[in-house]
């Protein structure tokens, strides 16, 4: 059962149980990326707790050889933090849904943000509700039919990346159910990051909301309507390597490199690690081409290290060494 | 009226009422904590407004703090205050019907102005119309006396009417010959960098000490001698605060951390606040986003393998019920606490009600049971936290604890206990000699499975809220295996019955009458049913801190009476539980739903009135 050395491979993390989702759908090939990401960590087996909520997604647990709990609708960020704060030296990864997260657990989502646990999400957004079998998700396109909207949404949705930021979020990545490389390295680098890391991933649910991001995705256009970003590298993209980013006054916009004078200095360099959240806002917010990488990664003390540092604090300072001391305390009177 | 000749008495209930900002809930701890030094058996109740800021002078704004201090054994706080403190018109009015002919009303008199009566809603000068007749009345121009004398230190106007709370509990010190010191020290804790309002204060509290001796404000009752109490060191506890302790103290018996995850809620708050006070105990205090975040919060801190608890009032209880239900279907130890308030709804937030008894026994989807136990009274708050912890941690299970308003916010002597007495915790928890270890393998005894936690090698596993096979914990929606696991979640609980202590009786223990009662009645229904023993009736009391499962001897001990009077602040919900799980018995109830406690005349009433009926 256990793995005495840390040479673990991905299958390692691979459990007993028969994985249940349709065929096609995108869940396959996130778990597969997971499980490549797991060794490269550098955790124990035995240190690492994946919970989730309730969902097709949140079926991600019992697919994993490590500790998991597969818990209520929504409520998964609160689980996961009372897990962290029971053990901080765990590596604690919640999964969740673009419903369980953003609809029944918005509260929960944005207060985990807000406090930074070291918590990893991973937010699968297909979109749509899978599990119910295809309502409409706080992500789903405006005006766009499902079982729960014959006539169309008048809903807005979310773009989760603007949530995050808005809610002060410290570590934002986007990733694709079919780019599983990418996804792998961003893993690493969400476990890597001490406080709350949010990966949005794409995922294609081939049943209910089929190829919703193929504008996206699809190989002939990934391309030019993706743009996979990384710290200190120019915003460029395109087939040709030859499309890119830059400011106009309030607004991103796409120029061509060799096109109206502009060359490659005249590119935005991405700064993830930039403070001041206004550029990645820009950049979550952006639609065509959709950003792709980590957006952003600003360094800050997590929850659990500012409660650590309380603790020890006033464990210096208590005058109570038990609990009898405590008792024992303020006025006491002895009756004979 | 005349005033009385000093005489001992053997108990004497006070109550300070004034308005919310005049101090009257310090006034009332201090005169607690001076008479509990003299060795005094105490019980307290403090009595606020729900609205913090409600308009000064008008009855929603009045503030109490009802004492009662014997020289017997106390039980409660007392039916009636023989000496009333009416700061103002409002706090008069607010508890006159509360107040028997012929007992002692001190009053404010610069707070009886015809607008001051109008405001308290009088229709005519209640110190002329002749409603207090019939009252021993003594009249002090508290705030006057108090601004003469404190003239000339310097402070401002508003210091100075703000000390005038010492100056009436100055005067009730030197009315029960209680000495000065205990509130001097407070007062020089408190005001120790403010040197002028430490002055203001203790001689505010000199002033009214020696204007009562000189105009001889005798109460109708006056000293009380100690109470003859069992040996040994003493100091006096609030509810809420022994349940924090009971907590603490289990957490450092089992070794496990404290994980607390909550949102403040009326009158739960307290325990939140005094456990977030001692981190340093390893107490993880989480303040959560909601009522769901602090239950579930705490069931990953269980899952994690810390002492998990949860707490809050009848509101948070129905919020927290999907998860709870969550942490039956894992078998995690969970204590989740609710301290009761009037409901339902936002209902009476700060008034006491024993009306979730039901919610905490039904109050979830599915067949899911868990362990019901209450606290009788502020100081059994600490026993029953611990007693909580100790059935979650060794039968994994969670487990729901009952307080209420009533025996949260109240206070009594409490003989500390010392953690080296208290019975072992030993967390049913997986041990290395375990060959092949799973999830949902259980002691053939209590039927618990064995708890094994992140960080442990060799225990990977997965739990969650889908239905679990036997054994393997795996998922599983075999029709046989769920109504097997369905069967074994309730008998694991009912097994309990035989770790927990048998149902005693108080008064008789066979005859006529059985009353049943159960959480924080108990002082109110021991002081009748003493009462009772007193007039030679056959009159006993089972007084349940053991809800689900009962305990094992219950159906015996009813047996032992001819009629059975359950008494209960609610409409009848344990009698409704009785008469499901021991239908053999007829059972007569006895309800209030006044958000008030019971006052033990009203119960010997009704027990006298049970006893004649045929
Ligand atoms: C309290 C509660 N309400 C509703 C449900 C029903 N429910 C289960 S999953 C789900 C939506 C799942 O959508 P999402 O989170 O996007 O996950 P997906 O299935 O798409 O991965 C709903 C509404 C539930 N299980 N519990
Ligand atoms: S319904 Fe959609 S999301 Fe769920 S398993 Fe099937 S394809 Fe995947
Ligand atoms: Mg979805």
């Amino acid at each position: 059962m256990s793995v005495e050395t840390l040479e673990y491979t991905a299958k390692d993390f691979s459990s007993d149980q028969e994985v249940k989702w349709c065929p096609g759908c995108g869940d396959y090939a996130i778990l597969k990326a997971v499980q490549k990401a797991m060794p490269l960590i550098g955790r124990k087996r035995e240190d690492i707790v994946f919970v989730s909520g309730i969902g097709c997604s949140s079926r991600f647990p019992y697919y994993m050889d490590t500790f998991g709990f597969h818990s209520i609708h929504g409520r998964a960020p609160a689980i996961a933090t009372g897990v962290k704060l029971a053990n901080t030296n765990l590596s604690v990864w919640q999964i969740t849904g673009d419903g369980d997260a953003l609809a029944i657990g918005g509260n929960h989502f944005i207060h985990l943000i807000r406090r930074n646990v070291s918590i990893n999400v991973l937010l699968f957004n297909n979109r749509i509700y899978g599990l119910t079998k295809g309502q409409f998700s706080p992500t789903t396109n405006l005006g766009q039919t499902t079982k729960s909207s014959p006539q169309g949404t008048i809903d807005n949705p979310f773009n989760p990346g603007e949530l995050v930021l808005g809610a002060n979020g410290h570590f934002f990545a986007r990733a694709t159910d079919t780019n599983a490389k990418g996804l792998t390295e961003i893993l690493v680098e969400a476990e890597k990051h001490q406080g709350t890391s949010i990966v949005e991933i794409l995922q294609n649910c081939v049943i209910f909301n089929k190829d919703i991001f193929s504008d996206y995705t699809a190989k002939d256009v990934k391309l030019d309507n993706q743009i996979h970003v990384e710290h200190g590298k120019p915003m460029i993209f395109g087939a040709e390597s030859t499309k890119g980013l830059v400011l106009n006054g309030f607004k991103l916009e796409v120029v061509t490199i060799g096109e109206n004078g502009v060359t490659e200095g005249d590119i935005l360099i991405h700064d993830a690690h930039e403070e001041d959240n206004t550029l990645h806002m820009m950049l979550a917010k952006l639609q065509m081409p959709v950003v792709t990488g980590i957006i952003r990664s600003y360094g800050d003390d997590s929850f659990e290290i500012r409660m650590k540092r309380q603790v020890e604090e006033v464990e210096k300072n208590s005058p109570f060494k038990s609990v009898n001391d405590l008792l024992q305390s303020g006025e006491t009177w002895e009756i004979k | 009226m005349e005033t009385t000749a000093i005489k001992e008495v053997d108990k004497v209930v006070i109550k300070f009422a004034g308005d919310s900002g005049d101090g009257m809930q310090l006034t009332g701890t201090q005169f607690t904590g001076t008479s509990a030094l003299l060795g005094n058996d105490i019980a307290t109740f403090p009595d606020y407004p729900a609205e913090i800021r409600a308009p000064q002078g008008t009855v929603a704004g009045v503030s109490g703090f009802q004492v009662h201090i014997g020289q017997a054994h106390i039980h409660t706080p007392g039916d009636n205050p023989d000496v009333l403190v009416a700061m103002n018109a409002a706090a008069l009015k607010a508890n006159l019907r509360d107040v028997a002919k012929g007992k002692t009303i001190i009053i404010d008199t610069d707070n009886f102005k015809r607008k001051d009566w109008e405001k308290a809603g009088f229709e005519e000068d209640p110190l002329e119309s002749g409603v207090l007749r019939e009252y021993h009345v003594i009249e002090a121009p508290m705030t006057s006396l108090t601004k003469t004398a404190l003239e000339g230190l310097g402070l401002d106007n508003k210091s100075i009417v703000r000390s005038k709370n010492m100056f009436a509990l100055g005067m009730v010190y030197w009315m029960f010959s209680r000495p000065l010191e205990y509130t001097e020290r407070f007062l020089k804790g408190k005001f120790g960098k403010k040197p002028e309002i430490l002055a203001g204060n203790i001689k505010a509290l000199k002033a009214g000490f020696n204007y009562a001796d000189t105009i001889e404000a005798f109460s109708s009752a006056s000293a009380v001698l100690p109470a003859d109490m069992e040996p040994g060191l003493y100091k006096n506890v609030m509810g809420n605060e022994a349940t924090a302790w009971g907590f603490l103290a289990a957490a450092e018996k089992s070794g496990k951390d404290l994980f607390l995850g909550s949102y403040p809620i009326t009158p739960a708050t307290d325990i939140l606040q005094e456990l977030a006070k001692h981190r340093h105990f390893g107490a993880k205090v989480f303040q959560a986003e909601d009522e769901i975040a602090g239950i579930t919060s705490a069931i990953g801190a269980a899952f994690a393998g810390d002492l998990a608890i949860t707490t809050t009032s009848g509101p948070g209880l129905a919020l927290k019920g999907e998860a709870l239900g969550l942490a039956v279907m894992t078998e995690l130890p969970l204590v989740v606490v609710d301290v009761q308030r009037g409901g339902p709804s936002t209902g009476l937030p700060t008034k006491t009600e024993q009306s979730d008894l039901m919610q905490a026994l039904y109050g979830r989807n599915g067949e899911s049971p868990v362990v019901v136990v209450a606290a009788k009274s502020p100081a059994d708050c600490f026993s029953m936290a611990y007693r909580a912890a100790k059935i979650a941690l060794e039968h994994m299970t969670p487990v729901v604890l009952l307080t209420d308003g009533y025996v949260a916010n109240g206070s009594q002597p409490w003989k500390i206990l010392k953690t080296e007495d208290l019975e072992e915790i030993k967390p049913h928890e997986a041990d290395k000699s375990m060959q092949n270890w799973q999830p949902y393998e259980r002691d053939t005894a209590t039927l618990a499975r064995y708890w094994a936690y992140p960080g442990q090698a060799g225990y990977e596993h997965r739990i969650g809220g889908l239905e679990k096979e036997d054994v393997t914990g795996n998922v599983s929606y075999t029709p046989e295996n769920h109504e097997k696991m369905t069967y074994v979640r309730e008998e694991k609980v009912q097994r309990i019955a035989n770790y927990i202590p048998e149902l005693e009786v108080d008064g008789a223990q066979e005859g006529d009458l059985l009353v049943v009662s159960w959480g924080g009645t108990y002082g109110s229904l021991l002081t009748s049913i003493n009462q009772c023993a007193r007039d030679n009736k056959k009159v006993g009391l089972a007084h349940f801190n053991y809800i689900k499962p009962l305990p094992k001897n219950t159906a015996e001990v009813f047996n032992k009476f001819k009629k059975i009077l359950v008494a209960e602040l609610n409409q009848g919900q344990l009698v409704r539980y009785l008469r499901g799980e021991l239908p053999q018995f007829t059972y007569q109830q006895f309800n209030k739903t006044q958000g008030l406690p019971f006052r033990v005349v009203e119960l010997t009433h009704a027990i006298n009135k049970t006893l004649e009926e045929k």
